[in-house]
């Protein structure tokens, strides 16, 4: 995943209208064939679920056609036209070539697909799902469009090293239930690890661009974005243990919950895909995310800033918190949930890492307007008004007081910080 | 300086107030878009009134379809500027629309003249293409679109008066070199693209150097026949 910048024009025409207009026209051989609108109708929700919008539309251009550059350690990847275009899309392709490339990450001809398309997680999702995502991919305007040629570095631009890759990171295999628990634990557990593709963030990505099953949802920084993608495991980061069920659900469908606020990667996670999400759905994921909280504690907070230090940054951050801060957040660090997000007992700025907190200083941000937050409030930026140093002080003074547990920071975190591509 | 010492000499000019931020009585925010656009008057000015910051510009009593253009044209990254681009890549055209319609409507004071720093030649240029344009280059006057009083007309042709000149020359600039673009046809890039260094600081600083009228409002659409067409003006 990554930030990107997406039409909202494409969102309007929802599958009713689409599929009644292409049945009055008689253009789309799929669904003359099949006669199923529901199974487009079906199809587009579960595409929405995997976020195929979001990597498959370039800024500015036409829905699902493609062309996205997707900037990675290794080289600039683009995404493809996955539009029913015969020629520069998958017009041509069977539903059989479609589930061969969701379920083994493997393209049409049989080449391997490089894993930022997330087959990893995909390949979890059932046949008729897949199925469903093709009759709707195979409804959507055709869109002539050649694919673009990747832009990737030596050796990586080298497909067989996928081979490699895929010998260490890639299980193939459709979802299988856990008998043990109820039905909506195992749905939020398909959705969380198929199409939702949330450990493509949620894990710590290695040297090799891989991410370890046995450390699924441990959470890392999320490369080239510089945002850190938090553990769904540790209950000190975004482990969701100690959350009430409508809470996280909340966070997911509408962008705010009385706990804390989407932001960064996760708003845009939430605008394309999961404000689609029927409230059943999120529930379920709600079920499955609050049950992985419940590993072992993380080690105490550490910090290299020097204790004189941080009781000089303390009284500095108490200073810029009361002028800057307070007025929203509340002196007490309470703020006014939903809309106001709390800082007290607030995980995502006590984590080890600190870049969410600083970088949300600095930047400020909306949370995504979403169909349960239609007019959001949003939270200045502060880099053109607080120097390193008052950021470095506001982000220690909130990380530890009023009961957080989070370490202090120094100028120079902040400042490596303010350089950052922001989107 | 080490970051203790700095850190020293900062808190030394700090002014301890006990608590200046009002404790919050109210379980929620005011229910108003003054309070939604926080993050946008911390750098604009409250209501949009402009800062001494050029680069932030006055967006009080823009034409709303002006200002809607400009945060879809943000969002969508047809116009460049990572903060803008960053903080409303994920808002609803519902949502831009209140901002516009918010800040349209405010009609703040306006912040005092600037005094032109260059020569008057300089000026005289920026008040001819101003007024009347250069027909021998295919520049259109800039009062043929944005009226003679040079307050916009509506929906979405901006006035041009209260605006720093430092900013009207980076937005001119902006348009030439294509991080600034409009909805095709893109007039203002195809009148930017006319134009010359000296062109843009005369016009900036003519501009900037203009009083604004006591009733600054845009003429109604469709007053004036606009010479090259645009995509984001409909007429």
């Amino acid at each position: 995943m990554h930030r990107r910048l997406i039409p909202r024009s494409w969102r309007l025409p929802l599958v009713s209208g689409l599929a009644l207009a292409m049945l009055v026209c008689g253009l789309k051989p799929v669904l003359a064939q099949t006669n199923q609108p529901n199974i487009v109708a079906a199809g587009e929700y579960l595409a929405r679920a995997g976020d195929c919008m979001a990597c498959h539309t370039a800024p500015g251009g036409k829905l699902l056609a493609g062309g996205h550059a997707m900037p990675t350690p290794f080289g600039t990847l683009y995404s493809t036209n996955i539009t029913p275009d015969p020629d520069t899309g998958i017009g041509r392709w069977s539903a059989d070539d479609f589930y061969r490339t969701m379920h083994e990450g493997r393209s049409r001809d049989g080449g391997l697909l490089y894993p930022a398309m997330p087959f990893g997680s995909y390949t979890k999702v059932t046949r008729a799902d897949s199925d469903a995502i093709f009759a709707y991919l195979k409804s959507v305007p055709p869109v002539s469009l050649p694919n673009k040629e990747n832009d990737l570095q030596f050796p990586y631009n080298n497909r067989a090293l996928i081979l490699g890759w895929r010998t260490l990171f890639f299980n193939e295999g459709t979802y299988r239930p856990d008998d043990s628990k109820p039905a909506q634990w195992n749905r939020g557990a398909y959705l969380v690890g198929g199409l939702g593709h949330c450990a493509m963030c949620h894990s710590a990505i290695n040297a090799l661009g891989g991410n370890s099953q046995s450390r699924a949802f441990e959470g890392g920084l999320i490369p080239m974005q510089n945002w850190y993608a938090p553990s769904l495991t540790s209950n000190k980061e975004a482990g969701l243990g100690n959350w009430s069920l409508a809470e996280i659900s909340d966070y997911l469908r509408d962008g705010i919950s009385h706990r804390g606020a989407v932001y960064g990667p996760m708003a845009e996670v939430v605008y394309d895909s999961l404000q689609y999400m029927t409230d059943k759905d999120t529930l379920a994921m709600a079920v499955y995310l609050k049950s992985l909280g419940e590993g072992s504690p993380p080690p105490p907070a550490s910090s290299k800033v020097s204790s004189a230090e941080s009781s000089l940054l303390m009284i500095l951050g108490a200073s810029v918190y009361d002028k800057q801060c307070a007025v929203c957040h509340g002196p007490e660090g309470r703020g006014m949930p939903p809309q106001y997000p709390p800082l007290a007992s607030n995980q995502s700025i006590q984590m080890a890492s600190a870049v969410n907190p600083i970088r949300m200083v600095l930047n400020g941000g909306f949370p995504p307007g979403t169909f349960g937050n239609l007019k959001p409030y949003g939270m200045p930026p502060f880099a053109q008004v607080l120097s390193d140093d008052e950021v470095a002080a506001v982000v220690t003074y909130i990380r530890t007081s009023w009961g957080n547990l989070g370490a202090p920071v120094s100028a120079r975190n902040a400042n490596a910080l303010r350089s950052v591509p922001l989107n | 300086m080490s970051p203790m010492r700095r850190l020293a000499a900062i808190l030394a000019g700090v002014v301890f107030s006990s608590h200046a931020a009002a404790a919050q009585t109210g379980d929620h925010p005011p229910d108003t878009m003054a309070a939604r656009v926080l993050g946008c008057t911390s750098c604009h000015g409250a209501q949009g009134r402009g800062t001494d910051n050029d680069y932030f510009p006055r967006l009080a009593g823009k034409p709303s379809g002006y200002l809607y253009n400009q945060l879809v044209a943000f969002r969508d990254g047809r116009r460049r500027y990572p903060p803008m681009n960053y903080l409303l890549e994920f808002q609803p055209d519902s949502f831009l629309r209140l901002i516009a319609d918010y800040f349209a409507e405010q009609n703040p004071p306006f912040p005092p003249r600037a005094t032109p720093v260059v020569s008057p030649e300089l000026l005289a240029l920026g008040r001819g293409l101003t007024v009347n344009g250069d027909v021998a280059r295919g520049i259109p006057a800039c009062a043929s679109c944005h009226n003679p009083r040079l307050t916009g007309m509506q929906p979405a042709v901006p006035g041009l008066l209260g605006l720093p000149s430092d900013y009207i020359s980076a937005q001119l600039g902006a348009w030439r070199y294509g991080t600034r673009t409009s909805a095709e046809p893109d007039c203002m890039q195809m009148v930017a693209s006319h134009l010359t260094e000296t062109d843009v600081t005369a016009l900036s600083a003519w501009l900037s150097s203009l009083p604004v009228p006591v009733n600054a409002t845009q003429v109604p659409q469709g007053s004036l026949a606009m010479p090259l067409p645009c995509g984001s003006q409909p007429n």
